[in-house]
């Protein structure tokens, strides 16, 4: 019966739309339910971008979310503009390496992922920061099992980008859990 | 069964259009259904079709009405300013009979709009938006999967009914990723010999019989052309009577009913279910055609409604036709937004019990 409804919000070209992705194609790999919709439009590197993913055991009949249970905000403006629709109890992924700023809501769990500081210092590529922050979604909210997103990046990976599996496996496990 | 994969809703259109056997494929790239001529530049070659970038939405539709013309299975695709482009071509391929599916993705207008979701295209496409007397035979999906299953069957309605076949979208459902489970590929008809045998009156040439095959774009006296649009008119009454579909759910105990298609459909059963937490009972018709438009619905309603709700992407376009399908029974009402402005479910609830409020 549980359905997460997540809101991944960042600016182009920092990975938004391939978290959503990832965590929808996981959740089909374990034969749930989801939906997957995009913010799309005139938008470019540096503009913003966002996605709304549910993932349920049950027919997920709206695809629109009026109250995320999960937000992962990339950047601050990210944050300003939707941490206030998080439900009360709900999670925020902040990317502590653009976000110094504190939530301005005492209801909610916040985790503050140092996604591109460890992309460049641990991996030494910071283009991985998305799958950092992905990785510490997977572990706190168990939308997807890690198991499935590792498959879903064998297989996004496969073929001439194959070199790049394990620094994209090694970046899921990055990030620790205060 | 097949698996079940996940895809962007412009292309699983296309996969489902390739399966259900369209092999023509001309269009002009325009947001939100440029994935559309993007997948089939890329996959209709595989399959032994025809793709080809016009140079114009009136270049592709025109393209579109010869290779029908020739016995073609063609899909077309395009988004609101894009689809009146079309329009002249539509026209067309009504008074030449010709069969085509057409896959419209609506955004927000009037003029060249913005590229959000809109339903503000229901005229165009229920009413005809060229001129003449003709109608496109209309389906309004709401999943992926319904979308996916329409296209499919859609190619071969085109054909049965000799008329245009059109899938009328909401951007979010070209743009949403969805798991879809697809449909087998059905055997094109393709050659001379095929559409000789399956569709007698293309051009396929005159071979052994006695006359030439003729397609009349402008037949040449009133009642030439009275007899070809009666000819028509039979496919039509056909239709009215065989392609009406739609879903009800929960009419029996709901004090408002709600009728909405597309997308807005899904945000709506959501407000239902919101509502219902309320302790306000609610019901719902989602018309799935809405050119036949399911009018008998209506008569599903039971004793304890007060109001009817359009809910809609639009000024109210569908609201006309369901208030032909109340026929004075009960008063309708509207929630809309225009433009490319999309309702959450909570403004759908908020506005619901205002408008209770001013009901008996």
């Amino acid at each position: 019966m549980a359905t997460t409804k997540l809101l991944i919000a960042g600016s182009g070209g920092q990975g938004v739309m391939v978290m959503g992705q990832m965590i929808a194609k996981a959740a089909i790999l374990e034969g749930k339910k989801v939906t997957y919709l995009p913010s799309y439009g005139p938008e470019m590197r540096g503009g913003t971008a966002n996605c709304s993913v549910i993932v349920s055991d049950n027919e997920i009949s709206c695809p629109v979310i009026n109250a995320p249970t999960d937000i992962v905000v990339m950047n601050l403006a990210s944050m300003r503009k939707f941490e206030g629709k998080l439900s009360a109890g709900g999670r925020m992924f902040v990317n502590q390496s653009l976000i110094t700023q504190d939530s301005s809501r005492d209801d909610i769990e916040v985790h503050k992922v140092d996604a591109v500081e460890i992309a460049k210092k641990q991996l030494g590529n910071e283009k991985t920061s998305n799958m950092v922050m992905l990785g510490a979604i997977v572990r706190m909210t168990k939308v997807v099992k890690m198991e499935s997103i590792q498959k879903v990046v064998e297989k996004t990976f496969a073929g001439k980008k194959a070199a790049m599996i394990p620094l994209n496996l090694e970046a899921l496990e990055a990030w620790q859990a205060d | 069964m097949a698996e079940k994969i996940l895809m962007k809703g412009n292309e699983a259109f296309c996969e489902a259009a390739m399966r259900g056997g369209a092999r023509f494929y001309f269009g002009y790239p325009i947001t939100p259904q440029s994935e559309i001529p993007e997948y089939m530049a890329a996959h209709m070659d595989e399959i032994g079709g025809c793709f080809v970038q016009a140079e114009s939405e009136l270049g592709a539709v025109n393209m579109g009405i010869g290779a029908a013309a020739a016995g073609g299975n063609v899909m077309l695709s395009s988004s609101s300013p894009g689809i009146a482009l079309m329009q002249e071509g539509m026209s067309g391929l009504c008074v030449c009979h010709l069969p085509i599916l057409l896959v419209s993705v609506s955004r927000g207008g009037p003029g060249i709009g913005d590229i959000r979701p809109s339903q503000a295209d229901y005229r165009q496409a229920t009413r005809g938006g060229g001129n003449g007397d003709y109608h496109l035979i209309t389906f309004a999906p709401t999943t992926m999967q319904e979308a996916v299953d329409l296209i499919y069957e859609g190619v071969a309605l085109a054909d049965e009914y000799r008329n245009p076949v059109c899938i009328l979208c909401d951007a979010m459902m070209g743009q949403m990723m969805e798991a879809v489970e697809l449909p087998e590929h059905k055997e094109p008809v393709m050659g001379d010999a095929a559409i000789r045998a399956y569709k007698p009156w293309a051009l396929t040439g005159q071979g052994d019989r006695a006359e030439k095959n003729r397609i009349h774009a402008m037949p040449w006296s009133p009642e030439e052309l009275q007899e070809s649009n009666l000819e028509q008119k039979v496919y039509y009454d056909k239709a009215e009577k065989n392609l009406v579909r739609y879903e009800t759910r929960d009419l029996e105990d709901a004090e408002v009913v709600f009728v909405s298609y597309g997308t807005p459909a899904r945000i709506t059963t959501e407000a239902m279910e919101m509502l219902k937490a309320e302790g306000i009972n609610t019901g719902m018709i989602r018309p799935i055609s809405v050119w036949p438009y399911p009018y008998a619905a209506f008569d599903e309603i039971g004793p304890k409604t007060k109001v009817i709700i359009s809910v809609e992407l639009s000024l109210g376009q569908m609201m006309e036709d369901v208030k032909l399908g109340a026929n004075g029974r009960w008063p309708v009402k509207l929630i809309s937004r225009t433009g490319g402005v999309l309702f959450s479910s909570q403004d759908i609830v908020d506005e619901t019990k205002e408008i209770l409020k001013g009901v008996k």
